[in-house]
């Protein structure tokens, strides 16, 4: 995501409904969100506090304000370039990698700051869990890549491993078709497999939150599926913040979606309430395939 | 183009030829065509070396059949035919021609313009004549023979002999005369001969060499000893006591020495009982101690299979045995082992300061002109003549290095250790010689690791170290070994810097021996590896051989085949790196893609 897609064209406006302004953002008009009352009800894990992010001088995002209910299922949806998945490598500190990235704002997960200047990365890391959006499954055995972060952490115990890695991979609905060959590469998987083996990497830890970056865009249907059904089996054990671009995924699998537009957050709500009666007609618009 | 007269032959012609040029040159058919002539060009030329190399190496080791040609001036040349090549011959040498064939020759010379071919003749028996080779031209023939009994003997000195065998004797006793029995009996008895012969070479190396240290261990305490003695740092009667026992241990291994002598004087003199009495080409009788012959053969009438077994004889003598006469004759075993010794010597030290080297470069140094600066000197590091390195290495590790080893460590001895070339100076200049063929392997294979892969471990929380050694390495460890493949094949191959650093034409021992553990460098034990011996490596033997040798002719063979060698040696090395590539590729490369 670069400064080049951010300063995009706005949509074509002739189809936008009356009333939109989605041109005045694009100008830059400040915005205020649009946050349902619901999520006030939630028990928040996750608060993203007057969150702004730069790469070099291009703002990607604006003065985000949100928070994540625990044990949900949260999707954060929006057209290419809008910031979500920048906002979602916010949340583990990855976009730190990237030398140009400058932040201004704090998060807090479960009470405790992320961006703090005495925050140990590597063990906000290991709080939190991420799934990317091109599978990368480790040169090294199946079982290897389930039980990566306890190895890091200096875990030698057979037993514990096992354990971690046969309920990591039953957790990612893959432990029937791996469990005769957890020794050979991941590298031999299918597409679809290294996804599941990467989620269960992900889960290995058991992380406060689970970070997933379009999970599916790589994968066929069936796979989809597969990964769809294991989130909502995950779903109450695990607090997931997705980010994608499939509608309809969305809609199946999220508890809350907030729509994201040109780095600022549009609208923050109930998932059906997003898709059949948003607030917003600019949310009605993208949800309803208008723009985007 | 446009100022040219409408009409102008010359303006229509370049319109027209441009036009033609810049159609083909779009269509890149003459790309084509050009990439790929040039590579059709380049394998041809490796190809045609490798085969030509292949063959002369090869057909070295073939028995020869042994011929005998007489003259028309009455000359009797006995040998094997080392090559035929055309030439022009002077007429004065026609005209030496008895009367009745000078006409002929002159007419069948202007024919062929004046050409005709000559025989290299390889006769041997430089002892007696002084020569080895004998030109002879077709026209000078008058008759070629391939007598049956004709014997071909490898000497361990003076090279080939070439004659027919007169008698068998024993205890300067002739016991028969017939070839036939002649040839039975030194079928019998000589590989006996060698046999002892080879008990006597170990003898001389292993047990005398052993004796020898120990003799030398003990000398070099008694110095030790008197210094501290000198330094007050050791009493009287204790040095009394070390110098009682140096000498015993002295007395003893003069014994040892004495019945080890005795041992070799023994085999000797068995060895020297037997002898075949042989008739020159000259007509002059000489004898040969069986303990002096290596191989001896009639070459006329061997059968396929019995040609097969002294071809593997020769082979097995080439690879596992010294040389002699000056490295013209025998094996190149010391060369082999030296080689091998250096290159993996070289090896140890060049793959993993050149890996750590490049992860610096590419992981943890922020890119900027500094970096750039590194990267272009390291690349051009590569480009210096290899025999500036060999400068450097004489100055540095040799003279520098060495001499503070010396001091350090081996200052009881009074030859210098490692101070003067070594296999681990010479393995040290060539690792520097390498380097950047690995560094730069290694920084490509870094950067190939997709980035991905490192994302996903530090969201599983790994810290950079972590994910270097769990993912990175392991991931760029095919590319990392094609630089060291690259680093060992131009290691392997290089001489020039050889020769300033270690490379000798005679060392008395292996640089890797395993008949004595008590290698050291400084307070580390290396065990058989000698690392401050000077060694025989096959390059500089094929340049010692080929351009050095006080016979470049008898020694032509010789540079084939051990070029054949080298080559080989090469390609196996580089073969084992190759297949654990293959297998380490197999396990961290998806094939899911």
């Amino acid at each position: 995501m670069t400064a080049e897609t951010l300063e995009q064209a706005p949509p074509n406006t002739q189809r936008t409904s009356v009333g939109n302004r989605l041109e005045e953002i694009a100008a830059g008009e400040q915005v205020r969100s649009e946050i349902h009352p619901e999520l006030a009800k939630e028990d928040n894990i996750l608060s993203i506090e007057h969150f702004n992010l730069w790469y070099g001088r291009a703002q990607a995002l604006y003065d985000i304000n949100m928070s994540v209910p625990k044990g949900k299922v949260t999707a954060l949806v929006g057209p290419s370039g809008c910031g979500k998945s920048t906002l979602l490598r916010s949340v583990n500190r990855l976009n730190d990698l990237i030398d140009i990235v400058r932040i201004e704002g704090d998060m807090k997960i479960n009470g405790s700051s992320v961006y703090a200047p005495n925050v140990d990365v590597i063990e906000l890391r290991k709080r939190m869990g991420m799934v990317f959006q091109k599978s990368n499954p480790f040169p090294m055995s199946i079982y290897e890549n389930v039980v990566y972060s306890l190895r890091i952490d200096g875990e030698r115990n057979k037993k514990v491993l096992d354990e971690v890695c046969e309920r990591s991979l039953r957790g990612a609905a893959i432990w029937d078709e791996v469990k005769d060959r957890l020794q050979e590469s991941a590298l031999g998987l299918s597409g679809g497999q290294q996804q599941r083996i990467c989620i269960a990497r992900a889960i290995a830890a058991e992380p406060e939150v689970l970070l997933m970056d379009e999970p599916c865009s790589a994968l066929d249907p069936i796979a989809t599926n597969k990964i769809e059904d294991m989130i909502d089996a995950l779903k109450g054990e695990y607090t997931i913040l997705i980010v994608t671009h499939n509608m309809q995924q969305a809609a199946r699998t999220s508890d809350y979606t907030a729509f994201m537009y040109l780095g600022r957050l549009i609208e923050y709500g109930p998932t059906d309430t997003i898709f059949q009666k948003p607030r917003l007609i600019e949310t009605k618009d993208y949800v309803t395939g208008r723009f985007g | 183009m446009t100022d040219l007269p409408k009409n102008s032959k010359l303006g229509t012609r370049s319109r027209s030829a441009g036009r033609r040029s810049m159609s083909l040159y779009a269509e890149g058919e003459p790309m084509v065509w050009l990439t790929g002539g040039a590579l059709a060009f380049s394998l041809l030329m490796i190809l045609a070396m490798l085969v030509y190399v292949f063959y002369m190496g090869f057909s070295n080791f073939w028995p020869q059949r042994v011929s005998k040609i007489t003259t028309h001036a009455g000359q009797v040349h006995m040998g094997s035919v080392s090559r035929v090549q055309t030439y022009k011959p002077s007429l004065a040498n026609v005209d030496r021609l008895p009367e009745a064939l000078r006409d002929a020759t002159r007419e069948q010379l202007l024919e062929t313009d004046g050409y005709t071919l000559r025989t290299l003749l390889y006769t041997g028996n430089y002892d007696l004549t002084g020569t080895r080779f004998q030109w002879v031209s077709d026209y000078e023939i008058d008759a070629r023979e391939y007598p049956e009994w004709a014997l071909l003997v490898e000497r361990r000195m003076d090279g080939n002999f070439y004659g027919m065998p007169v008698a068998f004797e024993r205890d300067g006793e002739p016991v028969t005369e017939s070839p036939g029995e002649i040839w039975e009996h030194y079928r019998e008895i000589h590989p006996e001969v060698r046999r002892r012969f080879r008990e006597r070479e170990r003898i001389r190396t292993v047990e005398m060499g052993r004796v020898n240290r120990r003799q030398e261990t003990a000398r070099r305490r008694l110095v030790e000893a008197t210094n501290r003695f000198a330094n007050d740092d050791l009493s009287a009667e204790e040095l009394d006591l070390v110098r009682q026992e140096t000498e015993a241990i002295i007395a003893d291994t003069r014994k040892e020495h004495a019945e080890l002598t005795e041992r070799v004087d023994a085999i000797n003199t068995e060895n020297r009982r037997y002898g075949l009495v042989m008739e020159t080409d000259q007509g002059r009788r000489h004898t040969l101690f069986f303990d002096d012959i290596v191989l001896a053969f009639p070459g006329n009438q061997l059968s396929l299979f019995q040609k097969v077994r002294i071809f593997g004889e020769r082979w097995r003598e080439f690879i596992f045995d010294d040389p002699r006469e000056a490295n013209m004759e025998g094996g190149v075993y010391p060369q082999i082992i030296g080689t091998v010794t250096m290159t993996l010597v070289m090896t140890i030290f060049v793959v993993p300061f050149g890996v750590i080297a490049a992860l610096y470069l590419r992981e943890y140094a922020k890119p900027g002109p500094i970096v750039s600066a590194v990267r272009i000197a390291i690349n051009n590091l590569a480009g210096v003549p290899s025999i500036v390195f060999g400068v450097f290495g004489l100055g540095f590790f040799c003279y520098i290095m060495g001499g503070y080893l010396d001091d350090w460590f081996y200052s009881a001895s009074p030859v210098p250790t490692y101070r003067g070339g070594g296999v681990l100076w010479a393995s040290l200049t060539l690792a520097l010689l390498t380097l950047p063929v690995v560094i730069v392997a290694t920084e490509e294979a870094l950067s190939a690791v997709p980035g991905s892969m490192r994302e996903g471990s530090y969201a599983c929380g790994a810290s950079k170290w972590q994910t270097i050694k769990r993912i990175v390495l392991p991931r760029a460890m095919p590319g990392i070994m094609t630089g060291m493949i690259l680093a060992m094949a131009r290691g392997a191959g290089e001489v020039a810097p050889l020769m300033l650093v270690g490379a000798v034409k005679l060392a008395p021992s292996l640089p890797f021996d395993i008949h004595n553990l008590s290698g050291t460098l400084g307070p580390i034990p290396t065990g058989p590896i000698h690392l401050e011996r000077s060694f025989l490596h096959l390059g500089f033997h094929i340049y010692d051989l080929g351009f050095q040798s006080s016979d470049s002719e008898a020694a032509r063979p010789m540079v084939f085949t051990t070029t054949l060698l080298l080559i080989t040696i090469i390609v196996l090395l580089n073969l084992t790196a190759i297949m654990i590539r293959t297998r380490l590729r197999k396990k961290f490369q998806s094939g899911a893609f």
